[in-house]
């Protein structure tokens, strides 16, 4: 762990997918898709990603736990370097970042039986023998709320919450620090995720995990997250405390995202005042100028064409990065306007909350 | 007096497998009236999407067996010839799918998926229908249809996608929109738009909407009247207003739950429904959500019938218990308050 807590420490990375065209394969453009997020995460705390389709939060993930190279910037795990780390010298620290998918059906190898698909990472980093995997596999089975003769059946035999719950127990199987989950309820019914998302708290509770959770559904985001990061664009535009981001969203993307978020409940739904952001996201191939969010911004100016807002630390650790800030009092705006305005490296330090990682 | 559209009249539709036979559909009884958005809810398996399926003739095949009525303008269309129910398909009750990125084929343009449909059952020119298309287009908000409309879908965003199949949907005019997770596999920003794109339409075009979802949430902006379904059955079925603020079925009372509100201080664990939905080759005795409920009694072990338990007259329920104990039961779990509203 390094000096300040922080078990995963993300320093300005970028993420570019290029596009080649014709026959030299000559790169034409760049998908911008992740662009300059600086963000940490403390041991223990759960840091929400979210965002719509396309904002970079899931290759953020993958960046992450290094299923992909970051085109700049760094990535500290543990305190330990490893954004350009080969595959080699990535592995035994494989063991230490475990990721669950979105999709349970596509997930998990038809062909094998639960057995193999939670016991081969310990084969693979030749853990126990035998017979002690095959007893390891059967208490991960009932961990997660499976039952130990579940060991020898196919993944078909089970319904998309119960292979949730084999993906969660294969990411368990090397015992990590760190689970990077993208998008592991969106998938499932409404009652299941309600199951999934109680038994991803009881793990953290019982295996002391770090969780990365990405996800585009700000319900279920607020109920795991210590943090939460929002994502517009390949930018990082806020960063908050969970529930300080739902009664005080700064950048007016949150707001937006946060009034579409249905409310079970008619008579509040139609009292609610709904932001719909017109038209999609804009390609990540050539966002637009400035604040990348302004062509769909309701309060957007001048000036947010021109100039690309800074991340800006309102205090309690709560970032954003708008010229127009919702919810941020007179004061507060002239104490961040007087001091230099944080770059997001010098922000980071200050963005970690007191305790994290404790829940009432 | 209310323009009666469609009437379900006892549906059960029955899949024989080599496992045994699926009770996909078991008992479901519903009216659907001009100008109305009528919300089916359930998990996944709760026979939600074979009911709108059935309903367009689309369960159709040689190992499915039906019982009940589907009555479409005086006409059961469980009955009717293959051949006529074509004319009705597509034409004057027609579906929209829940996933935009299948649902539209990779290698025609946009353009002609849409212009297909009018001219199969339009005697138009296939210039007209183009002009049509593009209209549609515009109607659904797709942003210079001129152009788009010789796109092909992966030029489209999965929003954009779900717009053109809407498009598609009412590129006939139908009497009846069947929505079957219209927005499952959109962004909540994009779903707040074509939620409230599916309601405008609806009074444009004049037709009624049967909007299928697992989401509650979902329902509780457009719908007018809601049926819950929990292993082939209906279990619950009123209002929007009785389900939402005077819920009878524990299982309603489970799946409100089971949301994460926003408007709410932040429970301590979701309230989250035990166990799976039962398998539908091996239903268990009595009330099919007995196994998974946290009320249940001796006398669940008999199935109740679908009636009517509370003061009001349109509320329906499959549940043993009194209406007081319920009340009291799901009180500081999950139901809303119910708001003056002026």
């Amino acid at each position: 762990m390094s000096e300040n807590g922080a078990l995963v420490e993300i320093k300005n990375v970028k993420k570019y997918f290029p596009i080649r065209k014709g026959v030299l394969q000559r790169e034409v453009a760049r998908v911008h898709a992740v662009d300059d997020v600086t963000l940490s995460v403390r041991e223990g705390e759960t840091v929400g990603l979210v965002g719509e389709s396309g904002c970079g939060k899931s290759t953020l993930g993958r960046c992450i736990v290094r299923l992909l190279e970051p085109t700049s910037g760094d990535i500290v795990f543990d305190g330990r370097s490893i954004g350009r780390l080969k595959a080699r010298a990535l592995r035994p620290l494989r063991r230490e970042m475990q990721m669950v998918f979105q999709d349970p059906y596509a997930s998990l190898n038809p062909r094998k039986r639960v057995g193999t698909i939670i016991g081969d990472p310990m084969k693979i980093h030749g853990i126990g023998d035998r017979r002690e995997r095959k007893k390891r596999v059967e208490e991960l089975l009932e961990t997660v709320g499976l039952s130990p003769e579940h060991y020898n059946r196919f993944p078909h035999e089970f319904s998309g919450g119960q292979r949730q719950r084999i993906g969660v127990a294969r990411a368990l199987a090397l015992r990590p620090k760190l689970v990077v989950a993208d998008e592991p309820v969106s998938a499932l019914d409404v009652s299941i995720q309600a199951q999934m998302v109680n038994l991803l708290e009881d793990l953290q509770n019982d295996f002391g995990l770090t969780y990365v959770f990405i996800a585009h559904d700000l319900g279920v985001v607020r109920h795991v997250s210590d943090r939460i990061a929002v994502m517009y664009l390949g930018k990082l535009v806020e960063l908050s405390p969970a529930e300080e981001l739902y009664t005080r969203p700064i950048m007016p993307y949150t707001e937006a995202l946060l009034s579409a978020v249905p409310i079970p409940d008619p008579d509040l739904s139609a009292k609610r005042e709904r932001i719909v952001l017109a038209g999609d996201v804009p390609s990540p191939i050539n966002p637009p100028s400035g604040c990348r969010f302004h062509p769909r911004c309701r309060y957007a100016t001048e000036i947010c064409s021109q100039v690309e807002p800074p991340l800006v630390d309102y205090g309690n650790g709560h970032l954003a990065a708008c010229h127009h800030p919702l919810n941020v009092d007179k004061e507060t705006l002239e104490r961040v306007t007087a001091s230099a305005r944080h770059t997001p490296d010098s922000a980071d330090e200050t963005a970690l909350p007191a305790e994290p990682g404790k829940r009432a | 007096m209310a323009d009666r559209l469609l009437e379900v009249k006892g549906l059960k539709v029955r899949f024989a497998t080599e496992d045994g036979l699926v009770r996909a559909v078991d008992g479901v009884d519903f009216e659907l009236d001009r100008g109305k958005v009528f919300g089916i809810v359930g998990e996944s398996g709760s026979g939600k999407s074979v009911t709108a399926m059935t309903i367009l003739g689309l369960t159709r095949d040689r190992n499915t067996r039906f019982e009940g009525e589907v009555v479409y303008k005086g006409q059961n269309l469980l009955a009717m010839p293959e051949s006529r129910l074509r004319d009705v398909r597509g034409n004057e009750i027609a579906m929209i799918f829940q996933d935009p990125m299948t649902s539209l084929n990779p290698v025609y343009k946009v353009g002609d998926q849409i212009i297909e449909a009018i001219v199969t059952h339009e005697d138009i020119s296939k210039r007209m229908a183009r002009q049509r298309a593009v209209e549609l287009l515009r109607q659904v908000g797709i942003p210079n249809p001129q152009q788009r409309v010789d796109d092909y879908p992966h030029q489209f965003s999965g929003g954009m996608r779900q717009r053109a199949m809407i498009a598609m949907a009412l590129s006939c005019n139908p009497d009846i929109l069947i929505a079957d997770e219209p927005t499952t596999a959109l962004d909540v920003t994009i779903q707040a738009q074509i939620l409230e794109l599916i309601d405008k339409l609806k009074d444009d075009f004049d037709s009624a909407v049967i909007l299928i979802t697992h989401d509650l949430g979902v329902v509780a902006e457009v719908a007018d009247e809601i049926v819950v379904m929990y292993a082939g059955r209906v279990v619950e079925r009123g209002s929007k207003r009785d389900i939402f603020y005077d819920p009878q079925h524990p299982y309603t009372w489970g799946l409100l739950g089971s949301i994460p509100r926003l408007d709410r201080p932040k429970p301590k664990k979701l309230h989250s429904i035990s166990g799976m939905p039962p398998s539908l080759i091996n239903l268990p005795q009595g009330c099919k959500f007995r196994p998974r409920c946290p009320h249940a009694f001796e006398k669940c072990q008999q199935e109740p019938e679908l009636e009517n338990r509370v003061e009001e007259r349109q509320h329906l329920d499959r549940c043993w218990l009194s209406v007081d104990d319920k009340r009291r039961l799901r009180e500081g779990t999950i139901v809303g308050e119910a708001q003056e509203v002026a």
